[in-house]
Order: C-alpha cells, then sequence, then structure tokens
C-alpha cells in the first residue's frame, strides 16, 4: 500500500488551513497516510489534525523549532518520512513548503513536483503543474522511488473531517546541520481575512496612483465585502506601503476565492494566473479594451475613484 | 570576498506564449529571448556587495551557445566573468541543475551564492534550495534586504514570506535567493557594454563536472493550454453591478 506523509504548516502553535489542501492530494493518490508537524509547543496542532484519518500524527517539538528555520525543518521532516518509508511527502506550497520541501526532496533522493494543481494518474506518477506564469500546463512524471509534492492550495478542497482517532508520536530529530539563526518575524497586522483563505478578496492594480491613495481607496471597499486586499505585481513592485506578500499572481499568491473584484488592474497574464480560478471575477477599470474584461463575469467600464463610494454603500445596505 | 550568481536565459517574460500545434513545444518561433528577471535582481545584488566589499562577481549559466547573449547583457551589468556549462535546457530538471551548479560552486568557492527565487518559464522555485541542501550550506529564499558583517562571517536576510517579514542570519558561505524588492536592476551602460565583449566567458561540458548521472528525475511529458475563462458581461452601472451580485452569483 502506497505510504504518503503530508507535512502540516503551522505558524506560532496554529494550524494553518493549507494543510487541508495537502491531505486532499494525500487521499486522491489513496493509500494510507501519516501526518508530520514540527514547531514548539505543537499541542494544538495535533489536536486539530485529529480526525481527517491519518494513521499518526508525528510531532517534531522542541526549542530548536521554535522558528521556522530551512534546516532543522528538514532534519524533522526527512526523520519523519524515513521512519514511515514514505513514498510521497505532500506540503502546501505557500512560502514555507516552498522553502523547504526541495530540500526534503534533495535529502530523501527524491523528484520535486512543484505547486502542483491536480493529480492525473497515482499508478503512472503523473501530476499537473503550471508553467509559464499559468500560459501552461504540464504533465509532469515522477522518475524517483520517492516524491516530494508542493500542492497549490487554490486548486484542491480542504478536506473535511473522517472521523477516527490518529495516535500521537512525538519524533527526534537533529538541527539538519543548521547555520542559521533566527532573528526577527515583522508581522503583517491585519484584522481582514488571510488572502488565500478569504471567501471575497479585493485587488487593486497602478490605477489607483499611489500607495497612500492605495489604501485610502481599499480599504472601504474591503470593509465592505469583508474581504482580504490583494494588489498587484506592479503596485508591490512601486509603492512600499503595499507588502510584497499581499501580492496576487504567479510570483505571488494564488487565490480562489468565491468572488474576486479587480479595481484598476488592467489584466496582465502574470496577474491573471493567481486569480482566473476565483468562481466569480468583477473587474473595475475605466479602459474598455483592459484585458482583466476578458476574464470577468461582470465588468463596469468607470473611474474606480468615481464609481467606489456608491459600491461600498449599496453593498453595505445588500449585505445588511 | 566573491559572489556567484546564477543567471538564466528565458522567453521573454512579456511575450505572449502559446505551444504549437501539436501541442509538444512552446511555440518560439517567433519570441525573443531575455534574462530571467529575478535572476537580474540577483545580479544586481551580487554587484552591490561586490561595490562594498570588493568581491569578485562571478556569473553562472546553464544553457547553450544561444544564452552568450543573456552573459554578455550580465557582464555589461558589471560581472567580472563568466562560466557557460553547455547544456539544452531541455535536458534539465530543477534536481540536475542544481547538482552541475553545486559541482560551479565547489570549484569557485564563494562566499555567497546568489539566485532568482524561481525562473519565469519553469516556475519550479527550487533549485536555490536543492543546491543548499546538496552542498550543506544555509539558505535564504525570496530575500527582499541583503546586509553583510564580514568580521562576524554573516549575512542578514529580510525574506518576504506568508504573513511577513521573516530577517535570519546565516552563516557564510550561503545560498540566497531574489525576490524582485530586493532592488531595482541597473541598466549597462554603453562603456560597460563595450567592455563587457572583452570579459571571459568559460565554457565547460557536463562531463567535465564530473557528472555522470544526466537523468531527470522530473519529467515534463505533455503541455497543454489553460482552461479558457470566458468574458462575461459589461453592466452599465454600480446598481446593475450589485443587482448581478446578489440575485445571480449569489455571492453578497
Amino acid at each position: 500500500m502506497t505510504k504518503i506523509l503530508v507535512v502540516a504548516e503551522q505558524q506560532a502553535g496554529q494550524l494553518k488551513r493549507s494543510t487541508l489542501a495537502a491531505i486532499t492530494l494525500a487521499r486522491q493518490i489513496g493509500g494510507a497516510f501519516d501526518i508530520v508537524a514540527v514547531g514548539e509547543g505543537l499541542g494544538a496542532v495535533a489536536d486539530g489534525l485529529q480526525g481527517y484519518g491519518a494513521d499518526t500524527i508525528f510531532t517534531v517539538d522542541g526549542a530548536a523549532y521554535a522558528n521556522y528555520l530551512a534546516q532543522p525543518y528538514k532534519a524533522a521532516i526527512v526523520a519523519a518520512a524515513t521512519e514511515t518509508g514514505a513514498e510521497y511527502v505532500i506540503a502546501p506550497a505557500g512560502t514555507f513548503g516552498k522553502d523547504v520541501m526541495p530540500r526534503v526532496a534533495a535529502a530523501l533522493g527524491a523528484g520535486m513536483v512543484a505547486d502542483c494543481t491536480a493529480l492525473v494518474d497515482a499508478a503512472a506518477k503523473t501530476f499537473k503543474r503550471p508553467m509559464y506564469a499559468g500560459n501552461v500546463l504540464a504533465t509532469v512524471r515522477s522518475n524517483t522511488a520517492k516524491t516530494v509534492i508542493s500542492v497549490r492550495v487554490a486548486d484542491f478542497d480542504s478536506a473535511e473531517k473522517s472521523g477516527g482517532t490518529s495516535a500521537v508520536k512525538a519524533l527526534t530529530a537533529g538541527d539538519g546541520g543548521n547555520g542559521a539563526r533566527f532573528v526577527d518575524f515583522d508581522i503583517t497586522e491585519s484584522e481582514r481575512p488571510e488572502l488565500t483563505e478569504a471567501d471575497v478578496v479585493v485587488s487593486g492594480g497602478r490605477g489607483l496612483k499611489d500607495g497612500e491613495t492605495f489604501w485610502k481607496t481599499m480599504n472601504p471597499v474591503a470593509d465592505a465585502f469583508g474581504a482580504a486586499i490583494g494588489a498587484t505585481r506592479a503596485v508591490v513592485d512601486a509603492w512600499e506601503e503595499v507588502p510584497n506578500d499581499m501580492q496576487v499572481g504567479q510570483t505571488g499568491k494564488v487565490v480562489a476565492p468565491k468572488l474576486y473584484i479587480a479595481i484598476a488592474i488592467s489584466g496582465a497574464i502574470q496577474h491573471l494566473a493567481g486569480m482566473k480560478n476565483s468562481k466569480t471575477i468583477v473587474a473595475i477599470n475605466k479602459d474598455p479594451d483592459a484585458p482583466i474584461f476578458q476574464v470577468a463575469d461582470y465588468g463596469l467600464v468607470a473611474d474606480a475613484f468615481k464609481v467606489l463610494p456608491d459600491l461600498v454603500e449599496k453593498v453595505k445596505q445588500a449585505r445588511a | 570576498m566573491k559572489v556567484l550568481v546564477a543567471f538564466k536565459r528565458v522567453i521573454d517574460p512579456d511575450a505572449r506564449i502559446k505551444l504549437t500545434a501539436d501541442k509538444s513545444a512552446v511555440d518560439e518561433s517567433s519570441v525573443e529571448y531575455k534574462a530571467n528577471p529575478f535572476c537580474e535582481n540577483a545580479l544586481e545584488e551580487a554587484i552591490r556587495i561586490g561595490d562594498d566589499h570588493d568581491a569578485e562577481v562571478v556569473l553562472v549559466t546553464l544553457g547553450s551557445e544561444d544564452s552568450t547573449q543573456q552573459i554578455r547583457a550580465g557582464l555589461a551589468m558589471g560581472a567580472a566573468r563568466a562560466i557557460r556549462v553547455d547544456i539544452e535546457d531541455k535536458a534539465l530538471d530543477s534536481d540536475l541543475a542544481a547538482r552541475i551548479l553545486a559541482e560551479i560552486w565547489k570549484r569557485e568557492k564563494p562566499d555567497i551564492f546568489l539566485f532568482g527565487k524561481q525562473a519565469i518559464d519553469g516556475d519550479n522555485n527550487q533549485t536555490p534550495q536543492l543546491v543548499a541542501e546538496y552542498l550543506g550550506l544555509p539558505q535564504a529564499c525570496f530575500a527582499s534586504k541583503v546586509e553583510i558583517d564580514e568580521d562576524a562571517g554573516e549575512v542578514t536576510v529580510t525574506r518576504e514570506v506568508d504573513g511577513g517579514l521573516e530577517t535570519i542570519a546565516l552563516k557564510m558561505p550561503a545560498i540566497i535567493s531574489a525576490d524582485l524588492r530586493l532592488n531595482t536592476p541597473r541598466y549597462a551602460k554603453l562603456p560597460d557594454i563595450m567592455k563587457a565583449k572583452r570579459k571571459t566567458i568559460e565554457e565547460l561540458e557536463v562531463d567535465e563536472l564530473g557528472i555522470t548521472d544526466l537523468g531527470m528525475k522530473i519529467e515534463v511529458i505533455s503541455l497543454e493550454d489553460p482552461p479558457k475563462r470566458t468574458a462575461g458581461v459589461i453592466v452599465a452601472s454600480v446598481d446593475e453591478l450589485v443587482s448581478k451580485l446578489k440575485n445571480e452569483a449569489r455571492v453578497l
């Protein structure tokens, strides 16, 4: 039977929902799966992983893992993969998975399928993944006995609980020859939902003039919809007030919310790759020829600054 | 000090990408080639480190002779010399590229090996991390700020990660991958372009590096166009938009 290891993503002792997308791919491949969580103080994370059908939840818990560093985390994941003899090691493709999983692959002698969007054939070990900023969809085959996969979270449903109890087992691992030291984590403070998990995302483009105007314009819209705020690559590149972790696109985050509202965004291919799987897309742009209208379900050709106050009021009324 | 920079030739990131009629490959008949944008961020940072710390900047490309134009552009930006390992891009996966680049690291022994965080063709975002693991070196990916303390033998890197900015300090030698906010790559000046023509490009074959296993761990077996999304309707007013969102899409 195929043995799979799912790598849980956690931040400060809180399980991240992205983990559930990795569990979904594990279930699709089939066979038995275990989960490994790495960090310090993993009690709540291990509890949160109960009920999804894992045989064993491995915890690698200790001060050496208090903050993410590639080498210690790699050593911990490899310890679990070695313990179970996993043929697949699967993690969500956030910055955590992108950073650590190639090292896990190299340590295991495995090939790595990055940003997997679908399983094609488990027996043939074939998977789909985007290339060229999402302009090409490739089917790739793993030629190695062990395969590491990072899953694009927006392309997989979050796994539902299936019942049952998983055994919890603590593992120890070294520091992986660690040559790095944690200095600081400057958290982006936000009361809004996380970009990749939000039901509604409103994103702004270069049409919003400057960084200050960006926030002044986007905040009321996000409040009205209860949305997360995203931005184009051009915006985060040009305006320091808009952090790079808000970037939606091939080189930033890939989102697939129920509703995506593109404001003053022209629709560069780079950006479309990050949002075109959204269920409903709204575009507001004063240029009727903007490519964003070619993917939008509803387009409004208008100056965003002029129509947004009205939209905010009407949406508040509709949601009241 | 010495800084090594991986530098890749890619299809123009602004080109319209389409597949050939038989869907076997990306249609390259009428596209231009450029240096990978993230590699330009990496090279720019290397040149700045070179200026501030009197470091030699060496550029390495894995590619066919066609890559020479991009290598010359990199030399014109300010790299002192270049190495080209002669291998077709199609013959490489991230892992083989990493194994070759690890051998180049062993020949050059740089204090810092800089990469772009990903190449905009394959979008794999793996090679720097793989090189780091093969060499047992610390890594800092998605860098937006790099500061070197030569006396401490450390490089402090701010990383753009989900949820904020993480700062870590790495013992050198170290591997760093550049994100787009690290810097703004310079344009080469004409005298530098002329000078670059006289700089050395060392050419190497893969077997000279002692690599005998040319197998790919991950192989692309077919390509297809992504599913198309069709354009919807243009609404006339905010009222119509809100009504559609509420009654038709049912998302309010």
